[in-house]
């Protein structure tokens, strides 16, 4: 026990190295676009909800998109899911393991422990790597078990490190070896779009907060001018 | 300034803060009492359900859970729409007078089509729940028994409408849930609306 | 109608007097030295957010699951599908954090003023309890959701209690209740957070209170006000309570719930200070964090533990100091050798003592939230050491230092005469 104790002193060390490495591009999300989330939910369901789950989140909460049940249920359950079910995925974090190495992580609230610029940088950063056991590595998250789920969009990419100079950055060499359906400004908007999906799957009452927020500052405001004017008038007396 | 001049001031003072006090605090309480309500989890599982039909002979039952309760569908045969005028006199409420069934259930067959019988399986005195007991079971019900439901906890009998008999202790008619027909196959327990 | 309720008011007060009694004693007929500043909302506001935690609290055990296999899902199930219930929730966790800064700034004022000197220092020893039981108040709180860094912070501080020479490795196991921190550990700490922990908080705040309406409050001047009456038997310098102070805290918590409103709505998780970034990963005792830290209001003194190098491949010797640190505060009253309570009089010396000991503070706590090696390494002339360590060591001495030296610079400091009445 005593050694791990100083185990975990250390490991921040090593850790580091890994994170302080590929730059992350601002995501340029809009959360009141609601166009734009519902394209992410369609590339959600589509690409991401065969491996990964978001056993948090009911289809029907999809609501807040501006869609109706009847449309949730005809372009998002491709599964005997009723509308009020959670958005579980079949695939077991055993066989997940299996097949991957490391069973696909729920992303129910992958939006808030990762950063929407570290998601819009991440999905953009993949690159064929025959070394691994994918054939895939990513640029932001070396050596990631998770092969790229979005490859016919984007393409295959090839990426070459170049060091850098006494202690400098690295230079990243990114080629493009196979076209994807979706050239790079359409699989840009198409990430963001998704990302923006992400962040709003973290936290769906975001916008109703925020609203909310705003209503109750104004009330406090009120409150405070009655309880000011009523504190002065009595400490008129004191001197 | 006089006495009251000052005391005036300061009364509305207080009123008015406390107005404006008291309004902040209820908004607050707002959310805390709401959280009250049936969650969607809870919602979702009390969701309507869909019955399937197609494969319910005649004379059939079948059971379906809606909202943690059986609910049951059955098939009813002509005799057994008949022998329900037989009944009329031997049961306590026979037109359905006691709110135990929507609108469209107020009926002498207690039904949207005679054939299919929709009721919640769950005795109105005490809330056992009753067993089938078909026409073949005179030996045990009586000479005259058509067909219906004995709950094994107090002894009430219902017929083949799902309404009950004189001299039991339950008080009512078996509840009829809200329903509906998506099809001539397809059963909506829960839901007469027929929404998204 | 008027009369109606003096009636019943009548009927109520003579069969249960104490009522009226207690309210003139500690409110309308409590004399409090009337020229309190902003330093002196903290305490009001403090049982402010006692009840805002305990308010909020009680909800969210409405819906929270303490078991390690639904912990993680019942907070989500709060977040998204209980109604209202993402407000609780932030609520709760922003409280969580008000309180410290609350806290913080209320023992502050008590070292501006010298509140803790006689004839007070009962008062803060309650104080310096309250502290402590709030600190494990939240820790406990903070295994609840059981995220990655509740788990593994749960797990790094029970295994502090491993390093207590022969005992450790006994004592960490019959506080987890399990060979690691497991379901067992939850369930405990949620009972002792949810009932225990608070009943134990509220008897110290009302001993806190106690102590304090039988010696009076002190004041920004370190007067006594009870030194000179008036032909009423009331203290010249003194105001009653209610309803001058009633009325000015008041203003104060309006104040204050803005603040704490504009962050709830706007920013609740206070850039991961308030709710960590990895505490939305669900815990898993296969894979540590890259990067462990507690939560910000303990950051100081973990970074006193970090900084204290093991002993014999000990950390006891980081654990021992860590917890001086933390004691060290109930012997104030006797470190502080000064003849006058407030900073106004005091000297140069412990004015620069104090700014030293705020200024040590802060960046103690900003090196405890980053890895060792935020600030880089120094050359090979100082054995290419971590320059946060360094600090950290440095800070760690002046922290102690405040402290220690504390009996000769205020014995030898140039104070300046009190003045015989309060200023506004």
């Amino acid at each position: 026990m005593k050694n791990l104790l100083l185990a975990f002193l250390v490991l921040p060390a090593v850790a580091l190295a890994s994170e302080a490495g590929y730059r992350l591009d601002r995501a340029p999300i809009d959360p009141r676009d609601l166009l734009s989330l519902q394209a992410g939910a369609r590339t959600f369901v589509n690409y991401c909800l065969n491996c990964h789950g978001a056993q948090y989140m009911r289809y029907n909460r999809l609501t807040d998109l501006g869609l109706t049940e009847a449309q949730i249920r005809d372009n998002l359950i491709f599964t005997d899911a009723k509308v009020g079910d959670t958005m579980k995925v079949a695939l077991t974090p055993a066989d997940g393991k299996a097949m991957f190495g490391a069973a696909p992580p729920d992303l129910t609230v992958i939006g808030r422990s990762r950063s929407a610029d570290w998601l819009y940088t991440y999905l953009r950063s993949f690159y064929r790597d025959s070394a691994s056991p994918t054939g895939w590595n990513n640029a932001v998250f070396p050596q990631v078990a998770m092969p790229h789920a979005l490859w016919s969009l984007q393409g295959e990419r090839a990426l070459q490190v170049v060091p850098g100079k006494d202690h400098g950055p690295a230079e990243y060499n990114w080629s493009q070896v196979s076209q994807g359906s979706q050239n790079t400004v359409q699989y840009d908007t198409t990430v963001r779009d998704l990302v923006n999906f992400l962040v709003y799957l973290g936290e769906p009452a975001a916008n109703e907060r925020k609203r909310i927020g705003i209503v109750v500052l104004f009330v406090l405001g009120i409150l405070f001018i009655f309880a000011y004017a009523l504190k002065k008038e009595y400490w008129k007396d004191v001197k | 300034m006089s006495e009251k001049k000052i005391d005036s001031t300061r009364r509305n003072l207080i009123v008015a803060t406390a107005a404006v006090g008291g309004a902040a605090g209820a908004a607050a309480a707002i959310p805390f009492a709401w959280s009250w309500w049936p969650s969607e989890r809870a919602k979702a599982a009390g969701a309507p359900v869909e019955a399937d039909i197609s494969n319910l002979g005649p004379g059939e039952l079948q059971v379906v859970e809606w909202r943690g309760k059986p609910v049951w569908i059955v098939r009813r045969t002509k005799e057994m729409l008949d022998s329900l005028r037989r009944a009329d006199d031997k049961v306590t409420d026979p037109r359905s007078l006691v709110a135990a069934q929507p609108d469209y259930a107020k009926n002498e067959n207690r039904s949207i089509k005679p054939e299919y019988l929709v009721l919640v399986g769950i005795c109105s005195h005490l809330g056992c729940s009753p067993q089938q007991k078909t026409a073949e079971a005179k030996a045990e019900m009586g000479a005259d028994w058509a067909g219906g439901f004995l709950c094994p906890c107090h002894g009430s009998k219902f017929d083949l409408a799902g309404r009950v008999y004189k001299g039991a202790p339950a008080p009512i008619n078996l509840e009829v849930p809200p329903h509906s027909y998506l099809s001539d196959t397809k059963l909506l327990i829960g839901d007469d609306k027929k929404g998204a | 109608m008027a009369s109606r309720l003096m009636a019943l008011w009548d009927w109520f007060d003579s069969r249960m007097p104490s009522v009226a009694e207690e309210f003139r004693k500690h409110a309308s007929e409590y004399y409090a030295p009337k020229n309190f500043n902003f330093w002196y909302f903290f305490g009001a506001l403090s049982i402010l957010v006692l009840v805002i935690q305990i308010v909020s609290g009680i909800f969210l055990t409405m819906n929270y699951k303490p078991d390690a296999a639904l912990a993680f899902g019942s907070v989500e199930y709060i977040m998204r599908d209980v109604p209202g219930g993402w407000l609780i929730r932030y609520v709760h966790s922003t409280g969580a954090s008000a309180f410290f800064v609350v806290v913080y700034l209320h023992m502050f004022r008590a070292l501006l003023y010298g509140s803790f000197k006689r004839p007070r220092e009962l008062i803060w020893i309650f104080g310096v309890l309250i502290y402590l039981t709030l600190m494990a108040e939240a820790f406990m709180g903070y295994l609840l959701p059981w995220g990655q860094m509740s788990y593994w912070g749960a797990q790094v501080i029970v295994n502090l209690f491993g390093t207590v020479p022969f005992i450790g490795p006994d004592l960490s196991l019959w506080i987890r209740g399990d060979y690691v921190v497991s379901d067992a550990t939850l369930n405990r700490f949620f009972a002792l957070h949810v009932i225990a922990i608070p009943l134990v908080l509220l008897g110290l705040v009302a001993a806190h209170i106690l102590a304090l309406h039988d010696v009076g409050s002190n004041n920004p001047d370190g007067v006594e006000i009870k030194k000179k009456k008036g032909p009423d038997g009331h203290p010249l310098d003194g105001i009653p309570f209610h309803p001058y102070y009633t009325v000015k805290d008041i203003a104060g918590a309006v104040v204050f719930m803005m603040l704490f409103c504009a962050v709830m709505f706007f920013v609740p998780e206070m850039g991961g200070y308030f709710l960590e970034y990895n505490n939305f990963i669900p815990a898993d005792p296969l894979k540590t964090p890259a990067h462990i830290a507690p939560v910000w209001y303990f950051t100081p003194y973990y970074s006193i533990l970090r900084a204290v190098p093991p002993l014999f491949t000990s950390q006891f010797p980081g654990v021992m100091v860590m917890g001086v640190a933390t004691l060290i505060l109930f012997f104030l009253p006797w470190l502080d050798r000064s003849p006058v309570k407030s900073i106004r009089y005091r000297g140069i010396l412990y004015k620069g003592a104090l700014a030293i000991f705020v200024v040590t503070f802060l960046v103690l706590g900003y090196l405890g939230t980053e890895p060792v090696t935020v600030w880089g390494q120094f050359g090979p002339w100082l054995g290419s050491a971590d320059v946060a360590t360094v600090a950290a060591r440095v800070f760690t001495l002046l922290y102690f230092a405040f402290f220690i030296l504390m009996p000769w610079y205020t014995t030898i400091d140039k104070c300046k005469p009190e003045p015989e009445r309060v200023t506004m």
